[in-house]
């Protein structure tokens, strides 16, 4: 497909966001690296090409309008508010993976305080409708279903809070929940650390070890090694909720039969009924769109992957496993960045250069 | 007439045995003129000229096929050429020039022996600070995507090209990742390693360049040195 006819069907999709009642935005290419750097990690780096400016300092090209866009809606927007873009955006690719650097995204950005099933419903039915002609395979999926299950274990704030961190990184997850439940040892360098601190004291190992350098205190670390003896005498999470955990996290099917398995499944976790009423309250918005949610799949787990900032609602179409688009609902990155205000917030993307190539569409 | 480049280090140890290694099979690589002359000349075998450049050069010089072959380390092959497979061939490793890139944090630090003690560390570190614990290095690309695979994200990579044991004493990092083979300078400077944090083993090896102009007459100058050395060069 020539980048015309890229650029046309981009055109296309923005008139149909536009239709849909949202505002046309744009953000600029270059981004100023040290936010984007806070909510994703050095990681970025990786990702993103970075360029430096002698006045203003590191700057990234856009990965993704996300940021800028909510940026700008925090500053001056006015609620409820409903936005869309067109333009490229720039991403590092796996060396050899032959994928664009460079490439359009179009979007919707919907920031409601309202009636957050309805937002989800509405960003998810327009995405749908528009991209209905191309029979694409769709994936739905909860992220805040899994962060309420962690919220409702029997454990500390300490291990809740290592648990949310890893939600990303599923080996690190499952590893985490098999020390945490009993079902693996502690690390033997840990065991050996607090056996020592048993028998000598904390601060004698600390002495033995020689002279502390750097701008990690003393304090600091005697902080974490009090932290890690407490968590060696935290009773391990309880067989029942790990179980229902791993059942969540393997949960796959039609949206209408998840929601059954999940009613089952809410009992066995403190405080997890109102993420699942969430999920019903959705599901019964989109069937009023116009959506099927008896053959809507729905995955917990899918949209565990990349981008950290989804919180809750999630969403793709692919064509095969090629991802043509997705979208989620952000409302953490909003408080991020929003400096002590925040604001519900939904959204997908479209990549048209990838739905130019799918096939038996004209 | 020249038709085949061949890239030493352009000094030190590194040059010495590389040379050594050469003499003991049959081809003598010597310094032309004085020591401080970065040029040389080749003996026992025909067509080869000897430039001398400094080991971190060689990758890039390898690459753009200016050179022909190279004698460099394979940490900065794996650095500076992500993908390393397609642009050399490692005909030989070389038995020297042996070091790990491994990643050190103070021993003060009783609380961290392995990467998951880091990750912990780093996330205490940022709340406490306020910006992302800092690790010192030359191998960017390297260290990234090991932590990466190791699902750590929360740490910023300062750059570092020389006496990096020191940063932490100096205040400008918390940790370090810099290659190391007997491991006393971290010690000297109250270092100590991570126990899965050994990120790349490296020695010297010679490397072939998949870019370069290989004619006829260059190969067959190739083919002279491997019939010495043994190398198998079916895959250039």
């Amino acid at each position: 497909m020539s980048p015309v006819a890229v650029k046309s069907l981009a055109g296309r999709l923005s008139n149909a966001f536009l239709a849909a009642g949202a505002v046309p935005v744009e953000a600029e290419a270059l981004q100023p690296a040290e936010v984007l750097l806070d909510l994703y990690g050095e990681d970025i780096r990786g990702r993103a090409y970075v360029t430096d400016d002698p006045v203003d300092g590191e700057q990234m090209l856009r990965p993704d309008f996300t940021v800028p866009v909510v940026q700008m809606h925090m500053a001056d927007g006015a609620e409820p508010a409903r936005y869309t873009y067109n333009g490229p955006v720039w991403r590092k690719q796996e060396p050899g993976a032959g994928r664009a650097k460079e490439y359009l995204q179009v979007g919707f950005e919907l920031f409601d305080r309202h009636d957050p099933a309805a937002s989800d419903a509405e960003v998810f039915a327009l995405f749908h409708e528009i991209l209905k002609p191309y029979g694409l395979r769709m994936a739905t999926g909860d992220v805040g279903l899994l962060a309420a299950a962690i919220d409702g274990l029997t454990t500390t704030a300490r291990r809740k809070e290592r648990l949310r961190r890893q939600i990303w990184r599923p080996d690190r997850f499952h590893h985490l929940l098999d020390m945490y439940s009993g079902k693996a040892e502690n690390l033997p360098t840990r065991i050996a650390l607090l056996d020592q601190v048993e028998a000598k004291g904390a601060k004698a190992v600390l002495k033995a070890a020689g002279p502390l350098l750097g701008v990690r205190s003393e304090a600091e670390i005697m902080a974490r090694v009090a932290s890690l003896q407490k968590d060696a005498t935290t009773r391990p999470i309880p067989e029942n909720e790990v179980e229902a955990l791993e059942e969540l996290l393997a949960l796959h099917g039609p949206a209408a039969d998840a929601l059954q398995t999940l009613r089952g499944v809410e009992d066995r976790l403190n405080g997890f009924a109102p993420a699942v009423d969430r999920l019903e309250a959705r599901l019964n918005a989109m069937a009023a769109q116009g959506v099927n949610v008896e053959t809507l799949p729905f995955e917990a787990s899918f949209g565990l992957t990349s981008l950290e900032y989804y919180d809750g609602f999630v969403f793709g179409f692919f064509d095969g496993e090629t991802p043509i688009s997705s979208g989620g609902r952000y409302d953490a990155l909003t408080a991020v960045l929003g400096q002590g205000r925040s604001i519900p917030a939904v959204g997908g993307v479209i990549r048209p250069d990838a739905l130019a190539a799918v096939g038996g569409v004209a | 007439m020249s038709v085949l480049k061949l890239a030493v280090p352009s000094k030190g140890r590194l040059q010495e045995k590389t040379m050594a290694w050469f003499a003991e099979h049959g081809i003598n690589v010597s310094r032309a003129g004085s020591d401080r002359e970065y040029s040389g000349v080749v003996t026992g075998v025909e067509g080869v000229e000897l430039v001398m450049l400094s080991a971190g050069e060689i990758p890039k010089e390898l690459k753009a096929g200016r050179i022909h072959l190279g004698v460099t380390g394979t940490d900065l092959i794996h650095e500076k050429l992500p993908l390393w497979q397609s642009v050399v061939v490692n005909l030989q490793e070389l038995g020297f020039g042996q070091a790990d890139l491994i990643i050190a944090v103070p021993k003060g630090w009783v609380d961290v022996d392995c990467v998951e003690d880091l990750d912990g560390v780093a996330a205490q570190f940022r709340a406490n600070h306020g910006y992302r614990l800092r690790i010192a290095t030359k191998y960017h690309n390297l260290v990234r995507g090991f932590l990466r695979s190791k699902g750590v994200a929360d740490y910023q990579l300062v750059d570092s090209q020389g006496a990096t044991e020191g940063v932490v004493k100096n205040l400008t990092a918390e940790a370090i990742a810099d290659i190391t083979s007997s491991g006393a300078t971290l010690e000297a400077n109250h270092l100590k390693t991570l126990d899965d944090g050994l990120i790349l083993q490296s020695q010297a090896c010679v490397f072939a360049s998949r870019t370069a102009d290989w004619s006829d007459a260059s190969r067959a100058a190739l083919r002279d040195m491997a019939t010495k050395t043994g190398w198998d060069i079916t895959g250039i």
